[in-house]
């Protein structure tokens, strides 16, 4: 099996890994980051989003061997120690989540968001969902979470 | 999904000795499409090819009449290159509205046309700017490139090295998305020229992507609505599925070109 080196949540990580295993799968399986989750399977959910260089990618839809020697970011690795990362103190002030299954794939895309359109508004937001569904929310609240972490 | 040998390398030269080596070989670019085809086990390669890591194929070009776009260009990428935004920038909005932006992330130009889905973008963008698809063994015009469903000129060993996407004077791309995966229900893609009107369609088609000649010669004569609403696509071979009859999508491929046409004048 081939080895990979991976940097995750700031962590260099060196493992072996079958050439068909998921990212995802990797992350929750072996590395037991069970934040990122699988909801579809079928690359339409946006549920087990994380980041590969910062950018947001669909871990179920990448092998792990693809992200060997490249830095990957969790819904475990944003937070500094107890303090939440704005984006998720934004979630939990603006009620964003109910089930919460959805959430870190959410947060994950929405950083990457907010990273990358500096004038955010409810409509590019929603546009920039495309890749993210939720079963619960209707999405108001995350939009509203989402716009109120933009101007923080 | 069925395991595979797995190899990334650096040269093109690396590509075409592995694929020479085995006919089971795929090559892996983005995934976005292979790794949800190989997890349904329509496909099962015995070789992955991973070259998103080859520099000679990660490359934009202003060549003053022409923009080339390397195949591992993501879709990210075209959509926010000051290149393809100043030069073409119907272009740089078609590769923003592709799925979603983690497809957009990951999924690539040369791994879209060299896919051919009879539902994808880039396709239109091939035909409507006469762009020349260059492989490692030579230059196919766009027109010779898409053959059918799924099916491109691509040969065995032959891998797509950059795209040529001819300036236009003007143009407009206009899709009526599928709501749930975003592919094209229809698009059309309307470019002009000093000596012509382009316009090509995607979404509709039973074989695929296609130059719609009729609306072409409406709109060289003279690019305006009243040409543009004269012309209507007939249904025979538009395909018909869940998502919408032929008559449908004929009806909203007209509306597509009107739309383009609309932006154009
Ligand atoms: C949820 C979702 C929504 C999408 N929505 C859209 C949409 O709205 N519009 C649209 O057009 N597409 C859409 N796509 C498809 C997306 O654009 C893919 O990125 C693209 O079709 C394939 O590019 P890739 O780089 O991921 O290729 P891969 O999946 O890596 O490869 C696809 C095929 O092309 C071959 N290949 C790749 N690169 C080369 C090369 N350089 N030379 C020769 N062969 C090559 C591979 O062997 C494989 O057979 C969507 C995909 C998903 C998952
Ligand atoms: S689990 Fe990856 S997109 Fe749904
Ligand atoms: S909060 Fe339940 S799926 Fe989004």
């Amino acid at each position: 099996m081939p080895t990979v080196n991976i940097n995750v949540n700031g962590q260099d990580l060196s493992a072996e890994v079958e050439e068909r295993q998921l990212l995802v799968h990797f992350l929750r399986d072996d590395m037991d980051l069970t934040g990122t989750h699988v909801g579809c399977d079928t690359s339409q959910c946006g549920a087990c989003v994380v980041h590969l260089e910062g950018k947001a990618v669909k871990s179920c839809t990448m092998l792990a061997v693809q992200a060997n020697g490249k830095n990957i970011t969790t819904i475990e690795g944003i937070a500094d120690g107890d303090n939440l990362h704005p984006v998720q103190e934004a979630f939990r002030d603006h009620h964003g989540l109910q089930c919460g299954f959805c959430t870190p794939g959410m947060i994950m895309a929405a950083i990457d968001i907010i990273n990358r359109k500096p004038n955010l508004d409810e409509k590019i937001v929603r546009e920039e969902l495309e890749g993210n569904l939720c079963r619960c929310t209707g999405y108001q609240n995350i939009v509203k979470s989402i716009l109120a972490a933009a101007n923080k | 999904m069925y395991n595979f040998i797995y190899e990334k390398v650096n040269t093109i030269k690396e590509v075409e000795k592995l694929l020479s080596e085995n006919e089971e070989t795929k090559i892996l670019a983005g995934g976005q499409t292979l790794i949800p085809t190989m997890k349904q086990r329509l496909a099962s390669p015995s070789t992955l090819i991973d070259i998103s890591g080859i520099d000679e194929l990660n490359f934009i070009n202003d060549n003053g009449n022409s923009v080339t776009i390397g195949s591992t260009v993501t879709h990210h990428e075209v959509s926010s290159s000051d290149i393809v935004m100043n030069k073409i920038p119907s272009l740089a909005s078609l590769a923003e509205g592709i799925g979603d932006p983690h497809v957009r992330n990951m999924g690539t130009i040369g791994g879209s046309i060299a896919n051919n889905d009879p539902t994808a973008d880039y396709p239109t963008a091939c035909l409507s700017l006469n762009a020349k698809i260059k492989t490692n063994n030579r230059e196919i015009n766009a027109e010779d490139f898409f053959i059918g469903l799924f099916e491109t000129a691509l040969e065995e060993n032959e891998i797509v090295v950059s795209i040529e996407f001819n300036i236009p004077k003007k143009s407009s791309y206009m899709k009526f998305p599928n709501p749930a995966s975003r592919y094209a229900m229809a698009g059309v893609y309307v470019s002009v020229f000093d000596d012509a009107v382009n316009v090509a369609v995607t979404g509709a088609s039973e074989n695929g992507v296609f130059k719609w000649t009729e609306m072409e010669e409406a709109l060289s004569s003279n690019l305006s609505l009243e040409n543009a609403k004269n012309i209507k696509l007939s249904s025979d071979g538009v395909m018909s599925d869940i998502h919408a009859d032929s008559a449908y999508r004929a009806n909203l491929v007209d509306i597509m070109a009107l739309r383009a046409v609309e932006n154009l004048i």
